[in-house]
């Protein structure tokens, strides 16, 4: 059958399946199980609403339980076998994962991307959201900064990639910063993608660039949504402009920015693509997303794999317990 | 706030022009890619996109070449072109690669063979010989012209209509739609229900369920990859579009339930008891009255989701498969940077096709994004 199709039909029979689902075990529930007549017709009733709070979230537990709570512990069960997950090795697989060079490797340059990502996203999303939301023209600058949330890793790799560009010395540069560079008074054209140390950085400003948007549109609702008398006052007392932001609005709005920091620190520790993408973790750019990525499908060790997903996993937790600590709080 | 800014012209200016500045550092880059793919290969090659728009002087590839013979007081004679419709301005040009700027436009060179050719500001060339060159292989001439700005369609018609081995864009693109839409669609009434129940239910460990959901939020998809393959096998549908499906409507329906429950959980009480005093059912309720009202938070959960999917490289790859055929538009520019990395007009084309309709959803629907992303993280 040709996919396209294949498409169409899955649709309607999903979203057919979906409507029947709720349609008839509600009727079941209330025409067939707990009638709502007949001498037991109040305690049938409030049977019924009982039970039906379960008909509308079993197919959404079931999904959740089964794609995201079950193969939690199902990659920590394999992450104790060996390679084709048959032998118990116990935790062999993190001790040999500790003598890997690339694992360190990875670790470092997840360190740099946790401590240099977020931090930058965040300042300029800030500074994005003060300026512009001062100016007449303030849609159009976010709609253009909010942008590359679109795209995808993938082709913003791209993108980037043409602007890291290099030609051999001599030839005209077609990437504008080799060409930046030479006009500024460099003496050769630089291979920045495979510089030590620093082509970690060139990567991180892909991520950078895209999560800008996201940290400034969410920041420039906070900013918005500081009291105007607190800014009055101020003006009063005779603060300038600079004071008003680094001490009026931004300790306002610290509970968001706090937000918007981990939502991105959460997309660092899972990034992917854009080191795929780019340099597929070579010249010491491995980052852990990868690595594991290389050990399930190109080294064929599910062990190890499976282990150093886990070490994503660990990583997360901090802001998993968090998240769930603040929502409880919320919920009361 | 605008006083404040407006009592000092110059702190507005100074606001004005660092908007500009970054704004043009976050366009830029996309630009580039833009432009680039609307330049051919030689020009891209030749200098930066940046000066696109300028007359631009750069050494072309070696032209060879041809045309009849005629002949004219005893001296045999070619005359043509070298650009042939195009218009270009000869500065320099040669016959020998190692001295490609030998000669000045309008000056006369001479063949080690003997023959005599003169080049033209304009690119007529004329080749003159006492002997006939009949049999004579053409020579190549090394020319250094001016040409003015030049764009064309022509990347995305090779790109799209005549791909080489390994490259199809046009069925990538059909793939990706195939993954997304379904992709889209069923997770949100999954989710609309539970969101419901969640919302405007009660029932014991209620709160217990939407902790759980706000936990299952930042797990890490990397940890479902084998166990799902797995699961995927075991039940007999393996790798495929089924697999994706199922993976994306899993790993999209925590954010889903959370958007949609929070949103319902916003709308005024009073609608919803008397809409209960009046006899009607919680299925009722949902239907006809949380639904619609719901749609702007699901129009924000569609957006996020179609954008994911479209975007996504890892999940496609690891559920749908890494031939040829079964290659989504990010799997197959990620194959492209590899096997095609110098090749800039296939690469941009390629990649400003697969974040076209994203974009185009983006600036369409701006308003349902911004909505969501403020339910989702702002409280």
């Amino acid at each position: 059958m040709h996919p396209a199709l294949q498409a169409i039909q899955t649709i309607v029979i999903g979203v057919g399946g979906c409507i029947g689902y709720f349609y008839f075990s509600n009727l079941l529930l209330d025409k067939v199980l707990f009638p709502a007549r007949g001498p037991q017709a109040g305690r049938n009733i409030s049977r019924a609403n009982m039970i039906r709070p379960w008909l509308f979230l079993l197919p959404a537990m079931i999904a959740l339980g089964l794609y995201l709570a079950y193969p939690v512990f199902a990659t920590f069960k394999l992450s104790l076998f060996d390679k084709s997950g048959e032998t118990f090795v116990g935790f062999g697989n993190y001790a040999q994962m500790m003598t890997e060079a690339k694992f360190w490797e990875s670790m470092r340059s997840n360190a740099l991307w946790l401590l240099f990502v977020p931090a930058a996203s965040t300042a300029f999303g800030l500074l994005a959201a003060q300026l512009t939301d001062r100016i007449w023209w303030g849609n159009i600058a976010k709609s253009l900064i909010f942008m590359p949330m679109a795209i995808s890793f993938v082709g913003a790799s791209v993108i980037w990639k043409l602007i890291y560009d290099v030609r051999p010395e001599g030839a005209e540069q077609i990437g504008i910063l080799n060409a930046l560079y030479l006009a500024l008074g460099g003496d050769a054209p630089q291979q920045w993608l495979t510089m030590p140390f620093w082509n970690n950085f060139f990567l991180m400003a892909v991520l950078i660039w895209i999560q800008t948007g996201f940290a400034m549109v969410i920041l420039s609702a906070a900013l918005r949504g500081v009291p105007e008398d607190t800014i009055e006052a101020a003006i009063l007392d005779g603060a300038n402009p600079f004071q008003i932001f680094f001490k009026i609005k931004v300790p306002q709005i610290m509970g968001t920015i706090v937000v918007v920091w981990t939502t991105i620190t959460i997309v660092v520790l899972k990034v992917f693509d854009i080191v795929r993408a780019m340099t597929n973790g070579q010249w010491g750019t491995q980052v852990l997303a990868n690595y594991m990525y290389d050990k399930l499908f190109t080294s064929l060790d599910w062990g190890v794999g499976s282990a150093s997903a886990m070490v994503i996993m660990l990583l997360v937790t901090p802001i998993l317990v968090w998240n769930v600590y603040n929502a409880r709080k919320e919920m009361r | 706030m605008d006083n404040i800014a407006g009592s000092k012209p110059a702190l507005t200016w100074a606001v004005h022009i660092s908007a500009v500045l970054l704004v043009a550092l976050w366009v830029f880059p996309t630009l580039g890619l833009l432009v680039s793919s609307f330049r051919t290969s030689d020009q891209i090659a030749s200098s930066g996109w940046w000066r696109a728009l300028s007359t631009q002087e750069s050494q072309m590839p070696a032209i060879r070449l041809s045309g009849t013979e005629t002949q004219k007081d005893g001296v045999f004679v070619i005359e043509g072109n070298l650009f042939e419709g195009s218009s270009a301005t000869v500065a320099r040009w040669g016959i020998n690669s190692r001295d490609p700027e030998a000669y000045a436009a309008g000056e006369t060179g001479a063949l080690q063979s003997g023959e005599a050719l003169t080049v033209t500001e304009t690119g007529s060339y004329t080749l003159s010989s006492t002997q006939s060159m009949a049999d004579l292989r053409m020579p190549r001439v090394f020319v250094t012209a001016s040409q003015p700005p030049q764009f064309t369609l022509q990347n995305y018609d090779t790109v799209l209509f005549k791909p080489a081995v390994g490259q199809s864009v046009g069925k990538a693109f059909l793939n990706t739609l195939t993954v997304s839409i379904p992709a889209t669609i069923i997770p949100i009434l999954i989710a609309a229900f539970a969101a419901y129940a969640l919302a405007w239910m009660e029932f014991p460990g209620r709160a217990l369920l939407v902790a759980a959901v706000v936990g299952l939020l930042v797990v890490p998809l990397q940890l479902a990859l084998i166990p799902l393959l797995q699961f995927h096998n075991a039940i007999g549908i393996g790798k495929g579009y089924y697999g994706v499906w199922l993976a994306h409507t899993g790993f999209g329906l925590p954010l889903a339930i959370y958007l949609l429950r929070n949103y319902m959980a916003g709308l005024p009480r009073d609608i919803i008891e008397n809409a209960k005093v009046d006899g009607a059912t919680d299925f009722q309720i949902f239907t006809r009255i949380i639904l619609p009202l719901s749609f702007p938070a699901l129009a924000s959960f569609a957006i996020f989701q179609f954008l994911w999917t479209w975007n996504d490289l890892l999940v496609a790859m690891v559920f749908l498969g890494t031939t040829q055929d079964e290659m989504v538009l990010t799997g197959t520019l990620l194959n492209l940077m590899g096997s095609r990395g110098g090749d800039w007009e296939i690469l941009s084309a390629s990649a400003f096709i697969s974040i076209a309709v994203p974009l185009v959803v983006f600036f369409a629907m701006q308003k349902y994004l911004v909505r969501g992303l403020l339910a989702g993280s702002v409280k």
